[in-house]
């Protein structure tokens, strides 16, 4: 199919339109066109892994009309090993938070709408190949967002909404100027992969602006620390399937950017970076987590152990090496997977018992067996135990990023910088564990609070929206190799890594 | 066999998948699937023994690629040798025991079922671990067996204390874990692999200097001090004594504590290239051993007392492991399976029969529970190391290399101990079955255990006897665990170990204090020619010590958890109330100020500075508004004004000159 990649970012946004159509009544309709049309996006998505050539590092399935020729924009698509597990990522979560936003009573039009909207500007950032095009989607994600929390969010959801939308938008304008920037620095080209080939021209203080510029628009993203402080708050106050989305791709736009953007148009740049980067993904780790531990509310717990977990992606990515950026982008998508399913059950003991107070609960293990052996796995998962997704990509962001040379420094003399913070950040994963069990004790050890007598285990929609998830899992946790060969041509073809044979 | 000896390992999880999911549709729960897939384990992992035991030297290595990144892949492996064939018949010769055992020991736990699930995943994990050709695969293992502990610890989680210790247990491993996983990393990135064949032969060719395959045998046995509850790790031990008996037999007797030492066992030729590696191992096991048996001297819950006795023996393999002998540490390591299986699964026979986990209200169960009471008789006599039982054999080995390699303190502290094992296992014995029942109560309600229970203690009884034996002379271990050793090194080795002192000497040095133990606990317990209380009195200091086990927890309650705590509670509050709330929202704030500064300074100097032209206009226009009276005589005498003005410019008259002009009227 030609236009395979304009069919799943778009056929969201008609869905939307759809809606806009449907009397306002008629909220199982609106409900179930929603479900049609992110199933739809995310079979196309489906198809398109089948079909994407693995062992093909450039990129597939390329559409290009030109747009605004006057200033040589072009409507301008494309996937890679890079994109591909983000597209899929992002159908299957959508899919799954609008199966699990059914509970929504409220304006429930309006929310599928602006839902399905969010879905169109994401995979639009994940699939756009020319930077106007990019910045386009990267704006529109926000607007669904901003009512998305504003509306339907928790009580101090305007407050979250607007911060979220002010600090993204902040970071957004530092973009749009080094967009432009490159955009005359390189005689009129959006083209993302035209400027990437002409990256040997940028070089200087020209790079070292635009590349910081670019930074602080995804590192707030991320988010990077000190720039992380919307997220416990939007992720608190968000309804549960925004969380999701908010965890499981909103962040990833971050670490895309860079992997997309940033890494190869200033490599050289980057590099000269890559220690600065290490410090912040150990700050990430570790500061995350320490963060997590004293929360009392379940969901700002799982919130800040995301800043923990994409220090996990950020340390891959520091290290520069083909196995650190593979960990990276099975991060990325592990921690989609994880956390969203953190998110959601959240949300399920939250829709009984209408708090998140880790100290209200207490020996629901007896009461839910089902609920909580899904939690229980999700959490092992986000821990990092072998034999579950999270694992593989923590192990091998640690790996890549402990046989690092991207850079010579050493710390006392002797020890170098990498395996000095690598070996560091080892401690995030003991914190990690500690919140962890932590939560698992609070809530469904000891002895059964006695208000919760009558709580009832999962409904049949509620596992339709987790379950998959948790499968996922299991078997990226004991067969990754498809998921890690998706990304792995890709990956050794970019020539600003260490280990790439130049 | 040996080509399809994966399925060793498939067995206990496809059973534990079954009984988790569908346990429910089996009459007997699942748990005949738990028993009948240990079964096959077992006769499966006897007929490689077999291979192996007949013919020394024996290798064989399956595996298969589990996932690439670049040019690196991982591995599943199934590694067959004497050190894997042994640990398959130890890990499921007990479990099948106890999967059995657990048949009506958790005969009314509501959640019976899952119970073998866990049991069968346990044990998958941990032949994972066992047969792992890799540093990976045997990592994974490593965890999951932490996961299964971590869940049956907490099998019981409605109760505090059970929760507690599990989640204790999961952490201090996990402590001990990250030294494993840094060790991992540095093996990755030096040596570029993580295969055991491969990584052994690019440290003998010297890829990496000593010191450096030091530090990284040093990391792995930091993972081995956690898991194997070395000291300072030793503390979570004793507290997952709160998990179901069968477990503590299972778990935190005979195999997963024992991981430790098997991978000390297994990376030996790390340990070997850096002597002062071993040297820290033996010290470790040495004060382990010494540490955790004074420990017990004092303790009175039946099971604390056996893991703080496991804690001490463990200390014994790795004191084997750090002077040398790698083969002694695994005879211990097996022999101490068999009897400390049995003596915890005679522990929870009596546990079953009294529902008391208290030695001072025990008292005179050998006349109600005789085969509990034989057969935990002869783990006694097995573990005080008397002839002819499995420990004599193993623990005199240890004796012998730690006297032989010089380390004469360790030998001390190693007789010291034995004396002290003998002492208090003595001890616990008199005061379960022999002394005087004490509470009446208990005495009169226990009963022997049912025969599913009873036939477990019979066979590790068996086991406990002869097993030393066997090894030592039917299947010589060393000859199982070792490859062929060349006929000059083999002189030499022979060289070092005698010579020194009389072969002799050692067992009977050993019997000797071992007797001198039991002796002293019958003069303790049963003729009181000493009073316990009385010794206890006049040493409170040290009494209090000893209960207070040295004062570990409250050390890492006070100056790492806590510490930790407030560390974190800071932070989060650093991050709220500094950079969000000052930072984030302060620049907010700041804005706002801005632009109302900004809105004030348009209203009032931009917009006022028009209206000031306004107003000005406006006061022009009324001050000239007063000309316009509409009086034509004003008009009139403007006009003559204006007109006398121009015509004083035109003349070019000065002000003298009109004063003048006025003065001529």
């Amino acid at each position: 199919m030609e236009c395979i990649l304009s069919s799943i970012t778009f056929l969201p946004l008609a869905g939307a339109i759809l809606i806009l159509f449907v009397p306002k009544e008629k909220e199982r309709f609106v409900r179930w066109a929603a479900v049609l049309a992110s199933g739809l996006s995310f079979l196309a998505s489906l198809s398109l892994l089948k079909d994407f050539d693995r062992a093909q590092a450039a990129m597939q399935f390329t559409e290009k009309v030109a747009w605004i020729p006057y200033f040589n924009i072009n409507y301008s698509l494309g996937v890679d090993g890079l994109s591909v597990p983000l597209v899929v990522l992002t159908t299957l979560l959508s899919l799954l938070s609008i199966i699990g936003s059914f509970g929504i009573e409220k304006r429930v039009k309006e929310y599928f709408f602006w839902f399905l909207v969010l879905e169109t500007g994401m995979l639009g950032v994940f699939v756009a190949l020319d930077f106007f095009l990019f910045y386009i989607f990267w704006e529109i994600m926000l607007v669904p967002m901003y009512f998305l929390i504003g509306i339907w969010g928790g009580p101090q959801k305007e407050y979250a909404a607007i911060k979220f939308f002010l600090y993204t938008l902040f970071g957004s304008v530092f973009m749009l100027i080094a967009i432009l920037a490159l955009y005359f620095k390189a005689g009129r080209t959006f083209d993302i992969l035209q400027l990437t080939a002409m990256n040997a021209q940028f070089t200087g203080a020209f790079a070292i602006v635009a590349f910081l510029f670019l930074f602080i628009a995804f590192a707030i993203k991320v988010p990077i620390f000190p720039f992380h402080t919307w997220l416990p708050l939007a992720h608190v106050e968000a309804p549960t399937a925004v969380s999701v989305i908010l965890a499981g791709v909103l962040l990833k736009l971050g670490t895309y950017g860079m992997m997309r953007i940033s890494f190869p148009m200033f490599p050289e740049v980057a590099l000269k970076f890559a220690v600065p980067l290490l410090v912040l993904a150990f700050i990430n780790i570790i500061y995350g987590a320490l963060c997590a531990m004293s929360q009392k509310d379940m969901k700002k717990m799982v919130a800040y152990s995301s800043i923990n977990h994409m220090g996990y992606a950020l340390l891959g990515m520091a290290a520069f090496t083909t196995t650190g950026f593979n960990g990276a982008i099975l991060q990325m998508v592990n921690h989609g997977i994880i956390t969203g399913s953190l998110f959601l059950l959240v949300g399920v003991v939250y829709d009984r018992a209408h708090t998140r107070d880790l100290d209200a609960f207490g020996g629901l293990g007896a009461r839910l067996p089902v609920y909580t052996g899904i939690m229980v796995l999700a959490c092992m998962a986000s821990l990092g135990l072998p034999g579950l997704a999270g694992f593989i990509s923590e192990f091998l962001c640690f790996m890549g990023s402990f046989s690092s040379t991207a850079s010579p420094y050493r710390v006392f003399e002797s020890v170098p910088v990498y395996k000095f913070f690598t070996a560091l950040s080892v401690i995030g994963i003991l914190v990690t564990a500690a919140f962890f069990l932590k939560l698992i004790q609070k809530v469904f050890l000891g002895t059964l609070n006695e208000k919760w007598k009558d709580m009832k285990d999962m409904t049949a929609t509620e596992l339709v929206a987790v379950v998959p998830l948790t499968v996922l899992t299991v078997v990226i946790g004991v067969w990754p190799h498809w998921l890690i060969r998706l990304s792995d041509a890709t990956v050794q073809s970019m020539k600003f890594l260490v280990d790439v044979v130049k | 066999m040996i080509d399809h000896a994966y399925w060793i390992v498939l067995m206990p999880i496809l059973a534990s998948f079954i009984i988790f999911f569908f346990g429910r549709f089996f009459p007997m729960k699942g748990a005949e699937l738990g028993i009948a897939s240990m079964g096959y384990c077992l006769i499966h992992s006897l007929y490689i023994f077999g291979t192996v035991a007949g013919e020394p030297g024996f290798t064989s290595e399956l595996s298969i690629t589990w996932f690439r990144f670049g040019i690196f892949e991982t591995q599943w492996g199934f590694l067959i040798d004497g050190l894997s064939a042994l640990m398959l018949v130890v890990v499921t010769l007990v479990s099948l025991l106890v999967h059995i055992y657990s048949l009506s020991y958790m005969k009314d736990d509501p959640r019976f079922k899952r119970f073998y699930a866990y049991l069968s995943f346990f044990t998958f994990a941990m032949l994972i671990l066992v047969v792992a050709n890799n540093f990976l695969q045997i990592f994974i293992g490593w965890e999951l067996v932490g996961l299964a502990s971590y869940l049956l610890i907490g099998f019981w989680f409605e109760k505090t204390s059970a929760a507690n210790a599990g989640k204790k247990a999961f952490i201090t491993t996990k402590v001990g874990d990250l030294g494993f996983f840094i060790a991992l990393m540095m093996i990755f990135s030096l040596l570029g692999t993580l295969n055991f064949d491969q990584v052994a032969a690019r440290v003998s060719e010297n890829l990496i200097s000593p010191t450096v395959a030091g530090i990284i045998a040093l990391l792995l046995f930091w993972g081995a001090v956690g898991k194997s509850a070395q000291v300072p790790l030793h503390v979570w031990l004793p507290d997952a004594m709160e998990g179901p008996t069968p477990v503590s037999a299972l778990i935190h007797a005979a195999t997963m504590v024992a991981a430790g030492v098997y991978l000390v066992a297994r990376t030996y030729f790390l340990f070997e290239h850096a002597p002062f590696a071993l040297e820290a191992v033996a010290w470790t096991g040495g004060i382990t051993a010494l540490l955790a048996a004074t420990m017990a001297l004092v303790a009175t819950d039946f099971k604390r007392v056996l893991a703080f006795s496991t804690v001490s023996q463990l200390g014994y393999m790795m004191l084997a492991m750090g002077v040398g002998d790698k083969v002694a540490g695994m005879f211990h390591l097996t022999t101490h399976a068999f009897f400390k299986a049995l003596l915890f699964l005679a522990a929870g026979s009596v546990i079953h029969a009294t529902h008391e986990n208290d030695i001072r209200k025990m008292g005179g169960l050998s006349r109600k529970m005789v085969w509990t009471f034989i057969t935990f008789a002869v783990a006694l006599w097995a573990i005080s190391g008397l002839w002819p039982m499995a420990g004599f054999y193993s623990k005199d080995l240890i004796l012998e290399a730690t006297l032989n390699s010089h380390h004469y303190v360790l030998f001390g502290i190693g007789v010291f101990v034995a004396f002290l094992t003998a002492f208090y296992m003595t001890r616990l014995f008199l005061l379960v079955f022999v002394t005087d029942p004490r509470n009446p109560e208990i005495y009169n309600h226990a009963h022997e255990s049912p025969p599913s229970m009873v036939l477990p203690l019979m066979v590790l009884a068996v086991l406990a006897v002869f097993s030393g034996l066997v090894f030592e002379y039917v299947i010589p271990i060393h000859k199982l665990l070792e490859l062929p050793m060349s006929a000059e090194s083999a002189a030499m080795a022979e060289e070092a170990v005698h010579h020194v002192w009389p072969v002799w000497a050692v067992p009977a040095l050993s019997t000797v204090v071992a007797a001198g133990g039991i002796l002293l606990a019958f003069l303790f317990y049963v003729k009181p020619v000493f009073s316990p209380q009385r010794l206890a009195e006049k040493f409170r200091p040290v009494h209090t010590l000893l209960v207070e086990k040295y004062g570990f927890d409250e050390f890492y309650l006070a100056f790492l958890v806590k510490p930790l705590d407030m560390l974190s509670v800071g932070l989060a509050k650093l991050d709220y109330r500094v950079l969000d709330q000052l930072g984030v929202d302060g620049t907010a704030w700041l804005t706002e100020r801005f632009s109302r500064m900004n809105a004030w300074f348009d209203r009032v100097i931009v917009d006022g500075l028009v209206d000031f032209w306004g107003a000005l206009t406006q006061a022009g226009g009324s001050i000239a508004r007063l000309v316009q009276t509409g009086w034509v005589q004003n008009y009139l005498l403007f006009f003559v004004l204006g007109f006398a003005a121009l015509m004083a410019a035109q003349l070019r008259l000065t002000v003298t000159d009109i004063l003048m002009l006025f003065k001529g009227f």
